[in-house]
């Protein structure tokens, strides 16, 4: 089983990289496709992959770790990011924030124990005249309000 | 929202043309510029033009973007790259994002215009992915072009060759400064090195670069159609052109606005903004992002150029423009960009990478009620020496938001370290709660609801808060429906 997994694994990080001609000055592309199909970037995936484009895997942890829009845990089926720019600040996203992560009894960062949801938050999504801003998954929710909170959840 | 004090020329065709059809593109004179700079006029007589229009970075940073072309060309290589920097990492901004939405080929054509002038063959779009849509209307528009023989090998049979490929970002706002981009193009984490060398002439694979924000490229074929000395009659004497800002926050109408420089921020805020919204009191205009400045009142008059916006303490920077009312707590507003700097610095030069933990640090002390009188001047010398020993733009200019604050709202951060008091009530720390006697008519609904048990009284008897026990989380005055709890 972990065999098969892990060749499986093997077999699409190659037709990633080579859809990258191997080339080690798009190892951020490569990591965007393979978490798009992961959902995540895990030890074994970076090794992979600097055994297919030749570069140290101590390396590819340095980007892995260094842009946040990579991640080494696996995120919630639905994840949750609040955005925590300016604008969403200014108009009270903390509170927003802090709600969710008080209904989902998790913080920020981590993933409910069942796997069903993941919380976040993230810079400027660049909706801001929405403010303040929840995505969850691809849904995008605007002028958000702490008694919404509740609302949107159950919808999940 | 009023139009009339806007003049739109980055964001002309935004809105107003279907940005997945080239057709609609080539029929507002959509790769005119190209055309006619590939069939009537040479290299240096291109630069000429985008150097006496006055042109200037738009992302911040004001460079004039002819003298930066004019030296990429100058060096001789046996390839050369244009660089878009796409990567609109500034939190509250929101221009490039819809320029790339509403008009994809403007910047392509640009690009290709660049890269005849310096003598690239191959441009690069560096583009955040978290702006998918975005990033589906450039693929479509690039296919287009090439498709009609407006990008690809010997366009417009001029003989000159341009390709433009999409690099993705990964959510480092570091990368938006221009070293950095380039090492994160090269699958590097995004870390800035010395300049001099500047790109220009060791750039992206060591070679000759230029890298110029969206909304300058965006300008670049107006310039070339209606010529230099239109382009260069609108705005100031220092600053040509026009402004996208990316109004938000507590005002009215909150989008883009694209403006003549030297608009005044009155203008920007009360005319077109409409004013603060809920008829509260204007307190800032916070402007460049996490490396500009809180204005206040008094800078209401300044004109919105490149020189006016310094001389104040904030910066132009890309065109965040996020306008504060009397709610909001300065001292908790400079926190929060310290917090995104500490965040998002890239942790090579120390002053940055510590000087900033420092500041946010001494500035968390303040707004739990622990800061001392001393603090004050402890933040004003360590943001100093942040500022003139930081390696790149992010160092040099994150200390602005405490700097600017600690200038023009001092009495706030008097009031947080002497007398414990946040005037805007945003400090949990600094405030209490209270029940007004005469308005409590004992219904118990607070006492119920509170979760630290910290209310006391009888039913219909009068309540008390006893506030060694109340956590400030503002649940009783949710319930109260009479009135009777107030914040000090």
């Amino acid at each position: 089983m972990t065999c098969n997994k892990n060749k499986n694994m093997i077999n699409k990080l190659t037709d990633i990289c080579n859809e990258f001609n191997n080339d080690p000055d798009d190892l951020i592309g490569i990591l965007h496709k393979a978490q798009g199909e992961f959902g995540y970037l895990p030890k074994e995936v970076q090794i992979i992959i600097a055994e297919l484009i030749k570069i140290p895997s101590s390396k590819i942890y340095g980007v892995v770790t260094f842009y946040s829009y990579f991640t080494m845990k696996a995120k919630g089926k639905y994840p949750i990011s609040v955005c925590m720019g300016t604008a969403c600040y200014v108009k009270g996203a903390e509170k927003v924030l802090k709600e969710f992560e008080d209904k989902l009894k998790i913080k920020n960062g981590e993933t409910t124990p069942d796997g069903k949801f993941s919380m976040s938050s993230l810079r400027c999504v660049g909706a801001c005249g929405l403010a303040p801003v929840v995505s969850i998954g691809e849904k995008i929710y605007g002028s958000v309000k702490v008694e919404e909170v509740e609302k949107i959840l159950s919808e999940y | 929202m009023k139009k009339d004090k806007q003049i739109k020329l980055a964001l002309k065709n935004c809105g107003s043309i279907d940005p997945e059809k080239i057709e609609n593109y080539i029929a507002v004179d959509g790769y005119k510029a190209l055309g006619t700079c590939l069939g009537e006029k040479g290299s240096s007589e291109i630069i000429d033009v985008i150097k006496a229009s006055g042109l200037r970075g738009r992302g911040g940073g004001g460079f004039p973007t002819g003298e930066k072309w004019e030296m990429a060309s100058k060096f001789v290589a046996d390839q050369k790259y244009v660089i878009c920097n796409a990567d609109e990492g500034d939190p509250g901004a929101f221009m490039d994002r819809s320029i790339l939405e509403g008009d994809p080929h403007v910047v392509l054509e640009a690009m290709a215009i660049c890269g005849y002038s310096i003598g690239a063959t191959e441009g690069y779009i560096y583009i955040r992915a978290e702006y998918p849509l975005a990033i589906k209307r450039l693929k479509m528009a690039i296919d287009q072009a090439k498709e009609a023989g407006l990008l690809g090998i010997n366009i417009l049979g001029s003989g000159f060759d341009f390709d433009i490929r999409l690099k993705y970002g990964a959510g480092a706002f570091v990368c938006g400064e221009e070293t950095a981009l380039i090492a994160s193009m090269e699958g590097k984490r995004g870390t800035p090195v010395i300049k001099p060398p500047y790109p220009v002439e060791c750039g992206y694979k060591g070679k000759p670069t230029i890298v110029n924000n969206v909304e300058t490229y965006a300008n670049i074929p107006v310039i070339i159609n209606k010529g230099a000395e239109w382009f260069s009659s609108i705005g100031t004497s220092g600053s040509k052109g026009t402004k996208v800002f990316a109004l938000a926050g507590k005002v009215k109408n909150v989008g883009l606005v694209e403006v003549p420089m030297g608009t005044t921020l009155r203008e920007l805020i009360y005319d077109i903004g409409g004013g603060i919204i809920n008829g509260k009191k204007f307190k800032a205009v916070q402007s460049g992002g996490p490396s500009g400045g809180c204005l206040t009142e008094k800078h209401l008059d300044t004109p919105i150029d490149y020189e006016s916006l310094k001389e104040c303490g904030s910066m132009m920077g890309s065109g965040g423009m996020i306008v504060m009312d009397e709610d909001d707590c300065m001292v908790a507003v400079a926190q929060f960009y310290l917090d995104f700097s500490v965040e998002e610095s890239c942790g090579k030069c120390v002053p940055c990478r510590e000087g900033n933990h420092v500041l946010y640090q001494i500035l968390n002390k303040i707004t739990h009620g622990k800061g001392e009188l001393k603090d004050l001047d402890k933040l004003k010398a360590i943001s100093e020496v942040v500022k003139s020993t930081s390696l790149c733009g992010l160092g040099q200019t994150s200390p602005n938001p405490v700097l600017s604050t600690l200038t023009n709202f001092y009495d706030e951060y008097y009031d947080h370290v002497v007398n414990k008091k946040c005037v805007s009530k945003q400090c949990r720390a600094l405030v209490e709660y209270k029940i007004i006697e005469d308005n409590c008519i004992g219904c118990t609904a607070c006492k119920r609801v509170c979760p630290a048990e910290a209310i006391t009284g009888e039913v219909k008897g009068k309540h008390v808060i006893d506030p060694e026990l109340c956590i400030k989380c503002g649940a009783c005055i949710e319930k109260c429906k009479f009135n009777a709890i107030i914040v000090e």
